[in-house]
């Protein structure tokens, strides 16, 4: 048997009902691992006392019977959640010392359901990056390293430190969340697996925004049975958020069958970007065929408005992101800078927020103040929103015309090194997105599968897309899709 | 369309950040970078399409108009940088 802190949530599930181990020793085995991996960084906070009492509570549970699937699986929870007295800080200065006196939705459903708090893991801040560099936390690094290299590797952003923890088996799973892309191109960097959930199937409330009509939460786990298990517990309606509608939550783990037959996968041509490198056409295509191999009819289909995805998001996701974050003003919460005695209320906020900001995140505040401002309102904000229409149209249609679900590759390239693009234009950093952001934009389901190594070992990912509220339909392809990768590559230990 | 020093201490002011003088050139490079991104969008014909305001067609749902949670003034303030006898506190912003 592998070490405890290697299971997968099913295996762990079991081996707690079974009594072969105790959610206590699994949550030991969990704590040992973080300690042992601190050059990773994927931690910020480690809550090993909440997590002991918790695993205690749910060994109880246990001996009772009838415990739920998460009872005594120890989780990691990305710091853009509220934690109540956890400090909560969105790996930014300006909320430091911010200790959330409230439980977000997401976090209390699966403490409910007796899952154990590891701590709070590392990410870009407040969600904005593509590589976890831009943390007040310093860069997670990934546990991935190129064969023969001891460069420095992303684990991808901005749910950067879910990827690292859950790749490396320092918990069993971990939240995340996904505004453009920020689950499902970790996952693929660090060959685990991502889902982002259709908009409004987990609540946002106590979830710190970013962007508050892309920004959804989901499950980061090392297989598409584990993500299924931890989706179920975290969807559900909540009064609390207005944009959960009250739909029942399937059991999801119950749906994977790996039987495709009669279902029809589109192959998006516009997909097909320039400079993709050969081995990511490849695996594209190698993942098309065992999807028919499974029993579904593969399509070519047309979305004719992806190539216009990326700059609108660029201006939506920063106007929705320069309006959530005018809270932070030195007054409520976190850092205050000091005024001098003749400064008044602008002064203070001004300096708190240039203080407290990191560079990125000032950048997209000031986007976004541009692009709402009079006079660019129309021709950048509410020409971006119509572009966003004709793009969930594109899908609309293609769903309409018979087809499941869509496949298509999860990034443009396998993980790069920390700092690689610290001179680019921030844009360069902007086109990982190019696959992911489309999904956010129409509010779909999407999940990303390990599917195959580069020539240099690092881990590439598929991404299956699903119809609006049909993950059970999209993580069945998943599912298959595992199956036939068999996928079962770990990174080496270094650290 | 490119950004200037002096549009780019307005975008500055109006997101409430400081940014310092001999900062200025630089940030309006930057901006403008990304805006030239953002330019691509003029290339699409949008007459005749509505702007999205909502993924999901769903109608709000409404409550009752009463307070759901209530008399927590402390836990409030708790993470206030600066709270006096049970208020926030500002500089003075009234002569």
């Amino acid at each position: 048997m592998p070490e405890l802190n290697a299971l997968t949530i099913a295996a762990a599930r079991d081996g707690l009902r079974d009594g072969a181990f105790t959610a206590a020793e699994l949550t030991e085995g969990c704590l040992n691992a973080i300690e042992a991996a601190a050059p990773l960084n994927a931690f910020s906070t480690v809550t090993a006392d909440r997590a002991r009492t918790q695993a205690a509570a749910a060994d109880a549970r246990l001996r009772q019977g009838e415990a739920p699937d998460l009872c005594g699986v120890p989780l990691g929870i990305k710091d853009l959640f509220c934690t109540e007295g956890t400090p909560a800080q969105a790996a930014s200065n300006i909320l430091e010392g911010f200790r959330p006196p409230y439980e977000s939705t997401v976090t209390a459903r699966l403490w409910e359901r007796g899952a154990v708090c590891l701590g709070k893991l590392n990410m870009d801040e407040f969600a904005m990056g593509s590589s976890n560099e831009t943390s007040a936390y310093g860069p997670v690094v990934s546990p991935w390293r190129r064969a023969g290299e001891t460069a420095r590797l992303t684990p991808g952003g901005s749910s950067g430190g879910s990827a690292a923890a859950v790749a490396a088996d320092l918990c069993l799973g971990a939240t995340g969340t996904d505004t453009g892309g920020s689950i499902r191109q970790p996952a693929a960097f660090t060959g685990i697996v991502g889902v982002k959930p259709t908009y409004g199937r987990c609540s946002r409330w106590g979830i710190i925004a970013f962007a508050s009509s892309l920004d959804q939460a989901g499950p980061m786990a090392r297989t598409v049975t584990d993500a299924a298990i931890l989706l179920s517990a975290m969807a559900g309606h909540d009064a609390k958020d207005s944009t959960s509608p009250d739909l029942p939550v399937p059991d999801f783990a119950k749906a994977l069958r790996g039987d495709l037959r009669g279902r029809r996968i589109g192959i998006p041509r516009e997909y097909r970007v320039e400079g993709m490198p050969s081995e990511i056409e490849a695996l594209w295509e190698r993942g098309a065929e065992m999807l028919r191999d499974a029993g579904a009819e593969i399509v070519e289909i047309s979305l004719p408005h992806t190539k216009y995805a990326l700059p609108a998001y660029y201006v939506i996701a920063p106007a929705e992101a320069s309006s959530n974050l005018a809270r932070y003003d030195g007054v409520r919460y976190g850092h205050r800078a000091r005024i001098g005695a003749q400064e008044g209320i602008t002064e203070l906020y001004e300096r708190t927020r240039a203080e407290g900001f990191g560079k990125e995140v000032q950048r997209r505040i000031m986007i976004g103040a541009y692009v709402l401002s009079a006079g660019f309102y129309d021709a950048y904000y509410l020409r971006a929103q119509k572009v966003r229409a004709l793009i969930k149209r594109d899908f609309d249609e293609t769903f309409a015309a018979g087809i499941d679900a869509i496949l298509t590759p999860a990034t443009p390239s396998a993980a790069f090194e920390l700092g690689a693009l610290a001179d680019a234009d921030p844009v360069q950093m902007y086109l990982n997105d190019v696959f992911t952001v489309t999904v956010n934009l129409a509010g779909l389901p999407g999940v990303s599968v390990p599917a195959g190594l580069d020539p240099c070992g690092l881990p590439l990912g598929l991404q299956i897309i699903g119809r609006p509220w049909d993950e059970e339909g999209m993580l069945d392809a998943a599912f298959a899709l595992e199956r036939a990768c068999a996928f079962d590559a770990k990174a080496a230990k270094w650290w | 369309m490119s950004i200037d020093i002096e549009t780019a201490r307005r975008v500055a002011h109006l997101a409430r950040i400081e940014v310092a003088e001999a900062d200025l050139a630089a940030l309006a490079t930057e901006l403008s970078g990304i805006l030239g991104f953002m330019e691509q969008l003029n290339a699409v014909d949008v007459s005749g399409v509505e702007p999205m305001t909502s993924v999901t067609p769903m109608t709000l749902a409404l409550r009752a108009d009463v307070v759901t949670e209530g008399d927590i003034r402390d836990q409030v303030l708790a993470n206030a940088p600066d709270a006096r006898a049970g208020f926030f506190t500002v500089p003075k912003v009234v002569e």
